[in-house]
């Protein structure tokens, strides 16, 4: 029995940490699995590892010492295209100004899929409209991403992602940018994705209640190291999050039942 | 299939657009040529050793092909560095990336290099290495941890363009004073008709430079997306600047072998092109290709009739055009970063 993505004692450091980030970060031996059809999340402060770990992943950089398969398959050993065929990322934005519209974006997911190609095909146009008909961005196709406001532009973000009809889709704080109608329907489209199609996701955001809402099991991460992995019930816990987050929090029950993260704010 | 569709419809009507600025050119000059003597000329049915022969076969039909040439050759890598840079100013002159192939060019003839087309490959490869080493210095002086700036990157070619100017000024008042005004002519970009084996090697240089990016269009899409994504959809970002890079410095170090300097031909054609067929390379890297060489030949044909006797040089030309262009799209499309 082996996960979809399994880490395996990978010890990372930024050559030069101070391009990165003020204090040096590494990854002394990190090991965790991503079962296939769950929806797994990443949390944790910042500069706790969550974006390196995505970066990992997507091979953006390289392991120092151990190793992290997909399916079972080293990552080294994958062709770059094999990999992106894979793993998808939604990133938290495209750069601005991005001269293309939203259908030339999610076209853009199709390259892993035929890299010699000039032009994409018909079963590209078609793997491009379904993602947009996943994500309603199909009325959005002809406008350019600039255009659009933020809720349109994470779901023209997320087409592409799914154009790439991957079997892992990442998600890099996919809320960020989002007000709470966007985000409660950015939730339940990656619910629907998970539970019609069986797609697996990892979900790495600052927003604890976000995953708590939507994911099987979570890691906790502080500088590097896991501070505890396991269903969100047992990870959102008051005495460990105050420690690792170094504040004061409540834990409460949502409707649904999940914990509730709340920062108490000090009065003083 | 729709995009290509597109693109085989622009092509054609490009295509007919740069026949017809060819055919007359063809039929215009200095040397005052009836239509029926040109047109005799170009049957065949003028003798060898007439003026009209002469001068359609061997002073304006190459001066056609040279200008075609080293137009598309200048739009292409305009689109290669604009590309790279995701930066629509970006541009061989802009960049000073023409400045260090003109560097190049005139280290190349002090060294003694003048005629024949071994020792036009020659010149060739100096004005490449010129057009590298100025790119690479715009490149390092212009990255900083998070991208290229769009500022610095313009203000780092401007400088490095000032400092080759210099060192070629250096060279030829070191060299020879009397040669000083030949080589004025040339740097200011001046399309004289060259022999048929170098317009041969020209063809084949710029050809390389131009299929190079061509074959790397679509991938230079994915890389607006930024280096990071651009190599999670599986590109190497790596590799595939290095390659254009090298391709655009390719095409404009021969053309400024070539036939000089000839700035903003590169600016003004992609720029134009975007608003006709979007941002697609794919689309408009073949697009430039055909309209940089009708844009520079309609350029150079206004050069040598405008004051006729008498020429301008072409790049007289498109700086009056280009310079008024750089500022209008520096005011409407470039945001600061």
């Amino acid at each position: 029995m082996s996960g979809l993505i399994e880490f395996r004692d990978v010890v990372f450091a930024y050559a030069r940490p101070a391009e990165r980030r003020a204090r040096a970060f590494a990854f002394p031996g990190l090991s965790f699995a991503i079962e296939r059809g769950e929806i797994f999340g990443v949390i944790g402060p910042n500069s706790a590892g969550k974006t390196s770990l995505l970066r990992l992943l997507t091979r953006v950089v390289r392991s120092q010492r151990g190793e992290i398969r997909l399916d079972g398959r080293p990552l080294e050993a994958l062709p770059p295209w094999e990999l992106a065929r894979a793993i998808a990322v939604v990133p938290q934005d495209a750069p601005r100004p991005f001269p293309f519209t939203v259908a030339q974006l999610v076209l853009m997911g199709r390259y892993p899929h035929a890299p010699r190609r000039f032009f994409e095909d018909a079963a590209d146009v078609a793997a491009a409209r379904a993602a947009m008909l996943a994500t309603e961005t199909l009325a959005l196709g002809a406008l350019p991403l600039d255009q659009l406001s933020g809720g349109e532009r994470q779901r023209a973000l997320l087409a592409r992602a799914l154009a790439q009809e991957p079997r892992l889709l990442v998600l890099d704080e996919p809320t960020a940018h989002l007000d709470l109608r966007y985000q409660a329907e950015t939730a339940a489209l990656l619910r629907r994705l998970n539970r019609e199609s069986g797609m697996t996701i990892l979900l790495v955001s600052h927003d604890l209640n976000l995953a708590a809402e939507l994911c099987d099991r979570l890691l906790l991460l502080r500088a590097g190291e896991i501070a505890r992995a396991g269903a969100p019930i047992d990870v959102l816990e008051q005495g460990l999050l105050e420690d690792v987050f170094g504040c004061r929090v409540i834990v409460d029950k949502s409707a649904s039942g999940r914990p509730v993260v709340q920062l108490a704010y000090d009065r003083g | 299939m729709n995009d290509a569709r597109r693109l085989v419809s622009v092509l054609a009507a490009l295509a007919v657009v740069l026949l017809a600025l060819g055919v007359a050119a063809l039929f215009v000059g200095s040397a005052g040529l009836s239509p029926a003597a040109v047109a005799r000329a170009l049957a065949g049915r003028a003798e060898a050793s007439s003026v009209e022969a002469i001068v359609t076969l061997s002073l304006r039909l190459p001066r056609v092909a040279v200008a075609v040439l080293a137009g598309g050759a200048l739009a292409v890598a305009g689109v290669g560095f604009q590309a790279l840079t995701r930066n629509p100013l970006a541009e061989p002159s802009v960049l000073g990336v023409s400045s260090g192939a003109a560097f190049g060019v005139v280290l190349a003839q002090i060294l003694g290099l003048q005629a024949g087309v071994v020792a036009a490959l020659g010149v060739a490869v100096f004005a490449f290495a010129g057009a590298l080493l100025a790119a690479s210095v715009v490149y390092l002086v212009a990255t900083a941890p998070g991208g290229l700036a769009v500022q610095t990157l313009l203000l780092a070619g401007v400088i490095v363009g000032i400092f080759f100017s210099a060192a070629i000024t250096v060279i030829i008042s070191l060299v020879d004073f009397n040669r000083l005004s030949g080589v004025i002519h040339w740097l200011l970009g001046n399309l004289a008709p060259i022999p048929a084996a170098s317009l041969a090697l020209f063809a084949a240089l710029a050809a390389g430079g131009m299929w190079l990016i061509l074959t790397r269009a679509r991938e230079l899409n994915l890389l607006a997306l930024g280096e990071e994504a651009a190599s999670q959809l599986g590109v190497d970002a790596e590799r595939l600047k290095r390659q254009v890079f090298i391709a655009a410095a390719l095409l404009t170090g021969t053309v400024v072998a070539f036939t000089g300097p000839i700035g903003f031909v590169g600016l003004i054609v992609p720029h134009v092109l975007r608003g006709l067929v979007g941002h697609d390379n794919r689309l408009l890297v073949p697009t430039s290709a055909l309209a940089g060489g009708a844009f520079l030949l309609a350029a150079d044909t206004l050069a040598r009739n405008v004051v006729a006797p008498a020429e301008l040089s072409v790049g007289v030309i498109t700086a009056f055009c280009g310079a008024p262009f750089f500022v209008w799209v520096l005011r409407t499309r470039s945001r600061p970063a």
